[in-house]
């Protein structure tokens, strides 16, 4: 059974995805650091700040990933609108080739939250324009549908803020979250050590998108090793079904052993 | 004499060129607008300590190799130019404002005392009897008295002019690659900073133009005083630096790749002096003088790219964030290069293993 494992890929829209850990580059404090870190996280997709680098001349991290066979996914953080996003967005493509973008809309500095109204007005924007979006997400359900039914091609809510390493703050809403999808669910910013990676996992997640955890930690190449491991264990975990949670103990080994029950 | 063209006339350029020509090189320096680029921006920060982080102890060595060199070094270009070199003997403070700040903060103490090089930690009324225009955010922090700083336009005049002194001939022109090659006696030494990669195939890939952007403010009349001390900081996790500078203080920096684009943005200075203004609140009195990017050379490990890359050519950039701070211990590794010695392989452009040569 676990053997399928393997072959249970993630897909986005149509799209194969080796490694259900996406990786961010931002924070990391060299290139040979962050060079070790994602070959240790088995990452096949990574994002970059499209307002932070220039791809027309080619930089130090978008060369990095070329040579590692990594896809970048593009994203638009720093913008505050839909309209800078769209631009933004328009420009990744141009020089990238890529339709695919990781869409951030944030409302202010300070928490680095998704603004919900400039988001899906930008989303609807950039699927009508053919782009394959994933935006980054508050954990809220009813916005999540929203961004789903505007065809967007994967949603991405966050643990907690962006940096903050606080983990996974309101995990119901994540669940719920995932019961209502029907496109894959990445959890997306807050992450801060394995076992929150694992819990996103756990939740249902269909992928972990992280970078701070990994480049800022004090070994990120280990880091991200352990983060690659957490997902790995967090969506065996899901899939192989977990007990159910008892308020008294239960021997494992019964002293008189029962008929179990049908499982029809 | 034996000839050296010294291409780049950076603060390492300078250096290394007027080592050579103290060395008894016939030394010629070409840069179409001698200290011009990144080292006339530059914040001037002498501060391995504070800019160490895990993972770079390797850097952390070259810097405090370096540090040790700079007060014989300034000492000496001052005397050689006849006017200062610009160094400040006053030490570093670290800021930290919210909790988060404050755990990096110690997990930066803790990793440099792991390696012997225990720093203070201070209260943040302590910082503030030790710099009093600290604001009321700044909770706490580090006290580093031996990361020092230099005023790098001052550096750069005193370079060029013991450079001259010692009979280096500086001509303002660009240099192209082959150029050199008629005259078959001389050798090369490549300093070009971020611009380097394409003067040699042996540097493809191994440097590149990291952007950063940067302020300088003049104290006004009624204003608080300039801080004695660099004062450093983290403010909500991002990192800001604030250097003396007679009547006045740079504000640095912000980092992002944009190719070789020099200009710098509303949004690079508006973050800049938010968080500045955080640290120091005084500053709101004082004159926003520049605003200005260079292109700090990046290299892959933020290591210097120094050694020879062929039978007639030697390279000394990749310093990344750290030139100024480098360029004494580059100088006489260079000097040491054309005196027929090898450089550590943790310098050595050899290490990336990469590349044709």
């Amino acid at each position: 059974m676990h053997g399928n494992l393997a072959d249970e890929t993630l897909v986005v829209a149509g799209r194969k995805i080796g490694s259900r850990l996406i990786t961010g580059t931002g924070g990391a404090a060299n290139l040979e650091v962050l060079e070790r870190a994602l070959v240790a996280s088995g990452t096949t997709l990574t994002t970059v700040a499209m307002r932070r680098i220039d791809a027309r001349t080619g930089t130090g991290v978008l060369d990095l990933l070329r040579r590692l066979g990594i896809e970048v996914l593009p994203n638009t953080a720093g913008c505050r609108t839909a309209a800078e996003a769209v631009l933004t967005a328009r420009l990744a493509r141009e020089a990238l080739e890529t339709d695919l973008v990781k869409l951030e809309v944030v409302a202010d500095e300070r928490t680095l939250l998704p603004d919900p109204i400039e988001l899906l007005d930008a989303a609807e924007q950039l699927v009508d324009d053919g782009f394959t979006v994933l935006p980054y997400t508050n954990d809220d359900p009813v916005l999540a549908r929203k961004l789903e039914q505007v065809g967007c091609a994967a949603v991405m809510p966050l643990g907690s803020p962006i940096g903050t390493g606080l983990g996974i703050r309101n995990p119901h809403n994540i669940e719920m979250i995932v019961a209502d999808a029907g496109v894959p669910v990445v959890l997306d910013a807050g992450i801060g050590t394995a076992s929150e990676a694992a819990q996103a996992m756990e939740l249902g997640c269909d992928a972990v998108l992280l970078a701070t955890a990994v480049t800022r930690a004090a070994d990120p190449e280990r880091m991200a090793h352990a983060m690659r491991l957490a997902v790995e264990a967090g969506y065996a975990a899901r899939h192989a079904g977990r007990i159910p949670r008892r308020y008294w103990a239960q021997a494992s080994s019964p002293e008189t052993d029962r008929e179990p029950p049908e499982t029809g | 004499m034996e000839d050296l063209v010294v291409v780049g006339g950076g603060v390492i350029g300078l250096s290394c060129a007027w080592r050579a020509a103290q060395a008894g090189w016939h030394v010629t320096l070409r840069d179409p607008a001698p200290a011009s680029g990144s080292s006339w921006v530059a914040g001037g920060m002498l501060a391995p300590v504070t800019e160490a982080w895990p993972g770079e102890e390797g850097l952390l060595e070259l810097g405090l190799s370096s540090l040790e060199l700079w007060p014989g070094f300034a000492e000496e270009l001052s005397a050689a130019a006849g006017q200062p070199a610009g160094l400040h003997p006053e030490g570093t403070v670290v800021a930290a404002t919210g909790s988060g700040d404050r755990a990096e903060l110690d997990a930066l103490a803790t990793h440099l005392a792991r390696l012997g090089r225990p720093v203070e930690r201070l209260s943040g009324r302590e910082l503030r009897r030790l710099e009093p225009g600290l604001g009321p955010d700044v909770r706490g922090g580090l006290s580093v008295p031996g990361d020092l700083s230099v005023d790098n336009r001052a550096l750069l005049a005193a370079l060029r002019a013991a450079a001259e002194k010692a009979g280096v001939a500086v001509v303002e022109r660009a240099w192209a690659p082959g150029e050199t090659a008629d005259d078959a006696a001389g050798t090369v030494l490549i300093c070009a900073g971020a611009h380097s990669a394409s003067l040699h195939p042996g540097l493809a890939g191994l440097v590149r133009p990291v952007k950063g952007e940067i302020l300088r403010l003049t104290h006004r009349h009624g204003a608080f005083p300039v801080p004695t001390r660099t004062v450093r900081a983290l403010v909500d996790g991002r990192p800001v630096y604030l250097v003396p500078r007679p009547g006045g203080l740079v504000v640095g920096a912000t980092q992002s790749e944009h190719g070789f684009d020099t200009e710098p943005t509303v949004g690079g200075v508006r973050d800049l002096l938010r968080d500045a203004e955080r640290i120091l609140p005084g500053i709101a009195e004082y004159t926003l003088a520049e605003a200005a990017a260079g292109l700090r050379p990046g290299s892959p490990d933020n290591v210097p790219v120094l050694g020879r890359l062929d039978g007639r050519t030697l390279v000394a950039t990749g310093h990344s964030r750290n030139g100024i701070l480098l360029a004494p211990l580059t100088a006489r590794l260079v000097v040491g290069l054309l005196e027929g010695g090898s450089v550590p392989a943790t310098v050595d452009p050899a290490r990336f293993g990469r590349t044709g040569t």
